[in-house]
């Protein structure tokens, strides 16, 4: 666990091994507290709406205190040198998100619409499949660099999963997004959120192969280095791919994603800053052009840009608008600094959706200020301790992966947090952990499985040097 | 429920959501991936206690100490010299130093004359610092000696493999 000194007598300058503490404790603590915090939270709803500690606090507990043992004794089993923070920081959230659900279903005003169904229930299993598949992440990925053998099928793979939503018949058209697939007998999935990590697995393994000749063939102008026009075509095409999606899918959010994350990585793989400016100049030109005749889209911008007007046609019943970008802006304003409390909101006004994209106006409405900028706090530390494992990681692959998934959820966060805030225009995903949603809990908990393998594998040990066969013919004579 | 219970709860629940980040961020700070501050104070403490033994002990006992293992000359930190990656150093940590062009190498050697294994620099038991040849094409050189066997480092000495040149400093 910790560093082991000479013998006493000489216990100067020989620095043995220090072994690379394990953590596990930390972690464990932690877990605890985060278990606790939402049981906490839970009470509070329930003492709030209904006067009275809710009937299946203990259940609630145990079922999310379960949930959170199994993960961390497999971590313990399976990667007990992994990050110590990003469990504990995971189930923070989920189990935070739970309970907002759970008291949005018990909102009358939702209760009252037609397409009501009680969330938390099936977000509490959605979450438990999650960990299941964190588990088995641990269990069968021994090592994350044998995800590298999957370069090429893994973007087949991808492009299938990003396609799926627009195949007839299994493609389904929500409220304008073709994000969906529905699966008869088994409901609606977002492909989109696993496309993420499998692109991530892609992007690492390409960009590993090609990185030098991305960084050093380039012409030096106005402090820029200029790719060669023929390295630029890697990121043209995923350009192109992203366009289609934001044309056939009307969907800014996973276009921007899948965009994003392949810039970043190609800046962290060859460390030039001109591929940032290219990739914002050529998003920048893509969303704008395709803004400009996908009536989908527009509406999304003309919401952004004046959602107060937006507000108002609706009410009018004008078709083709929404109220909830103001709503949602409504629930940040009242909600101040410190919040009007857990249950206490009225942001169940938002109606539709109000516990999936917008859950984060919940948050700011009865936590206020103080609240969300705890909850960003959390993803931040999320993504900081994915860039860690970055850094710490000794194989490129690695290092890639894991800032690929790390930056990946940053943008996600920052374009759910940054549509419903109304800092650009509003996109159909989903928060992280915190919203209702299956395939998104279900993805980050494996993205946060994959983070924790690449951890595991960066802070381990070194082996010892093996003791050499030949040591009794060769031995050191000293002086 | 009193408006007073809620408030207290709510303003409680920010509360213990605060500190679970601020407990989050002190794990951060004290988990530096292995190095330790406190560490370099304590083995600067260490390291006075022994020179203060040292000249407390009597003559020849400082003498053999002194001729031990050169206790005090003990190397720190691990320099490439020539080469790609010349100015690289490598803190020594007790941890193992694996040479190679093998991309989970500690130094990747980008060198056509490296093996992808080529070598690797440990510390004994007593830590003294070892360098192995593992088996390289084209071999591994201590000064102008190819290596055959584990041979101890002394301080400054050349350690070369293809073009690339590494020495133990200080």
């Amino acid at each position: 666990m910790s560093s082991t000194t000479n013998s006493p007598t000489h216990h100067t300058s020989t620095i043995g091994a220090i072994g690379a503490p394990s953590r596990r404790n930390t972690e464990l603590a932690l877990l605890v507290f985060a278990v606790v915090i939402p049981v906490f939270a839970y009470a509070n709803v329930g003492l709030a709406i209904n006067d009275s500690v809710p009937p299946g606090l203990l259940s609630y507990g145990l079922g999310l205190g379960l949930i959170a043992g199994v993960g961390h004794l497999v971590v313990r089993k399976f990667a007990p040198y992994a990050d110590p923070l990003l469990l504990p920081l995971a189930t923070l959230l989920n189990g935070v998100g739970l309970v907002v659900i759970w008291r949005l279903d018990q909102s009358k005003r939702l209760q009252a619409s037609s397409t009501f169904i009680e969330a938390a229930p099936r977000q509490l299993l959605y979450s438990a499949l999650g960990v299941g598949l964190f588990v088995a992440v641990l269990i069968f990925l021994k090592d994350h660099r044998v995800l590298q053998r999957y370069t090429y099928i893994s973007m087949a793979g991808a492009l299938i999963l990003l396609i799926l939503p627009l195949v007839p018949g299994l493609g389904e058209n929500v409220f304008g997004a073709r994000i969906w697939i529905k699966i008869p007998g088994l409901g609606t999935i977002q492909p989109g959120e696993f496309a993420k990590i499998v692109l991530a697995v892609f992007f690492a393994g390409y960009l590993m192969v090609k990185r030098d000749a991305l960084a050093l063939a380039s012409r030096r102008f106005m402090g820029l280095y200029l790719p060669r026009g023929r390295d630029l075509g890697p990121i043209i095409v995923v350009w192109a791919i992203s366009i289609l999606i934001l044309v056939f899918e009307t969907d800014l959010g996973t276009s921007l994603l899948f965009f994003g994350m392949f810039v970043i990585m190609l800046y962290v793989a060859t460390e030039r800053t001109s591929w940032i400016v290219f990739g914002l100049l050529m998003s920048a030109a893509g969303a704008v052009s395709v803004a400009s005749f996908e009536p989908h889209v527009q509406q999304r911008v003309q919401a952004w840009l004046d959602p107060m007007r937006e507000y108002t046609l609706s009410r009018q019943g004008v078709v083709g608008h929404t109220e909830q970008s103001m709503q949602a802006l409504w629930a940040f304003g009242s909600g101040g600094t410190l919040g009007t409390g857990l249950g206490q909101g009225n942001s169940d006004l938002i109606g539709f959706a109000a516990n999936s994209d917008f859950i984060l106006a919940t948050f700011g409405e009865e936590l206020g200020l103080a609240g969300v900028m705890a909850i960003l706090l959390l993803y931040a530390l999320i993504v900081e301790r994915g860039v860690r494992t970055a850094l710490a990681a000794r194989d490129p692959f690695g290092k890639l992966l894991a800032i690929g998934l790390s930056g990946a959820f940053a943008l996600q966060v920052f374009v759910v947090a940054g549509g419903v805030m109304g800092l650009i225009p509003l996109t159909g995903m989903t928060m992280p952990f915190l919203a209702y949603g299956g395939s998104s809990v279900i993805a980050n908990w494996a993205l946060i499985g994959i983070l924790l393998r690449i951890s595991d594998t960066a802070r381990r040990p070194a082996p010892a040097p093996a003791a050499n066969p030949d040591a009794e013919m060769t031995q050191v004579v000293r002086p | 429920m009193s408006e007073l219970t809620l408030t207290v709860m709510r303003l409680g629940f920010l509360a213990v959501l605060w500190l679970f980040v601020i407990v989050a961020v002190q794990v951060i700070r004290s988990d530096l991936f292995g190095t330790r501050v406190t560490q370099r104070g304590s083995r600067r403490d260490a390291g006075r206690a022994q020179q203060q033994a040292a000249r407390q002990a009597p003559p020849q006992q400082r003498q053999q100490q002194s001729g031990g293992r050169g206790r005090r000359n003990a190397p720190t930190k691990l320099v490439v010299t020539e080469g790609t990656l010349t100015g690289t150093t490598v803190a020594l940590q007790g941890q193992t130093i694996t040479l190679g062009r093998a991309h989970d190498s500690t130094i990747v050697l980008d060198d056509d004359y490296a093996s992808s294994r080529h070598a690797r620099i440990y510390p004994d038991r007593d830590g003294q610092w070892i360098v192995e040849d593992l088996g390289s094409t084209n071999g591994t050189y201590l000064d102008r000696s190819r290596l055959t066997s584990p041979t101890p480092i002394s301080l400054g000495a050349p350690i070369r493999i293809g073009k690339t040149v590494i020495e133990l400093r200080k």
